[in-house]
């Protein structure tokens, strides 16, 4: 079931890169189209923020997985590489998670 | 595995996060996707400034990505079909071997949790996600998406909240 998904995720991924090589340009080309494909991501990566850091069984939680977050915030702002975000956020919960 | 095939970075991760949290494969397919447009957007810019023909179309698909698109439109003229294939095949070797030693290297930790592992994956996305908000329209609709999610949580399955978060971009696209 798993590996369906995956292999569904790929297929599909790839066609959808692949039909922006293959179809006419004009297709797309509406302002509509363009803005819903530039917009589109954001709320997701947004969303995806949140139900990562604070999702728990059907509930809203406040851990070190928070903290971690708030961490990586501050390094985003900084423009901090993605490495260094992404290691700082899971050291932060780790130390925490050590301590307490 | 998955790195080679869905090389995309958001919608793998996307795909990985549903599914590790226990949300629907409909629901995880359905969010890679979404995050998936936007190449499809890509390849149709690329196409007008890189001349691919027949089979290497295929090659071409594979690495339409945020970055190969950034340096073939940024590059002079003349130089874009270079940067294109040049900065694709780069990332897509250096990114999948970064993954086959995450692969080999979890398999030999302990628990994620101690690790932080899990606070990683959230701070990723808010790195993906910031290049992004630096207009008005963008920012408005992350924070929208972020308020839409953390509202479903409680009464979805895993996965759902992701999806209804994409809805807030309708409205903007509605009101043109």
């Amino acid at each position: 079931m798993i590996w369906t998904a995956v292999l569904a995720g790929c297929l599909g991924c790839y066609l959808l890169k692949l039909a922006g090589w293959s179809v006419p340009a004009h297709w797309l080309d509406r302002p509509t189209v363009q803005r819903a494909a530039v917009l589109l991501p954001v709320p997701l990566l947004a969303a995806l923020v949140v139900v990562q850091a604070f999702a728990g069984d059907r509930a809203l939680e406040l851990d070190a997985r928070a903290a971690g977050l708030a961490v990586g915030a501050v390094l985003v702002l900084l423009r901090a590489p993605f490495l260094l975000v992404v290691v700082a956020a899971a050291a932060t919960a780790a130390l925490l998670r050590a301590l307490g | 595995m998955l790195s080679l095939l869905l090389f995309t970075g958001a919608s793998q991760f996307a795909l990985v996060g549903v599914l590790g949290a226990g949300g629907s494969a409909v629901a995880a397919v359905a969010s890679a996707l979404l995050l998936g447009t936007r190449n499809t957007l890509y390849a149709v810019r690329l196409s007008s400034l890189v001349p691919v023909r027949g089979p290497r179309r295929l090659g071409a698909a594979q690495l339409t990505i945020d970055e190969s698109t950034g340096m073939a439109t940024a590059a002079p003229t003349g130089l874009a079909g270079t940067a294109f294939w040049a900065t694709g095949a780069s990332v897509y070797v250096l990114w999948n071997l970064a993954t086959l030693a995450g692969a080999v290297g979890a398999a030999r930790l302990g628990d994620p949790g101690a690790l932080g592992l899990d606070a990683a994956v959230p701070a990723a996305f808010l790195a993906l996600l910031a290049p992004q908000l630096r207009s008005r329209g963008p920012r408005a609709a992350a924070v929208a998406g972020g308020l839409v999610a953390a509202a479903a949580i409680p009464f979805t399955p895993p996965g759902v909240p992701v999806l209804l978060a994409g809805l807030v971009v309708v409205p903007a696209l509605v009101r043109r």
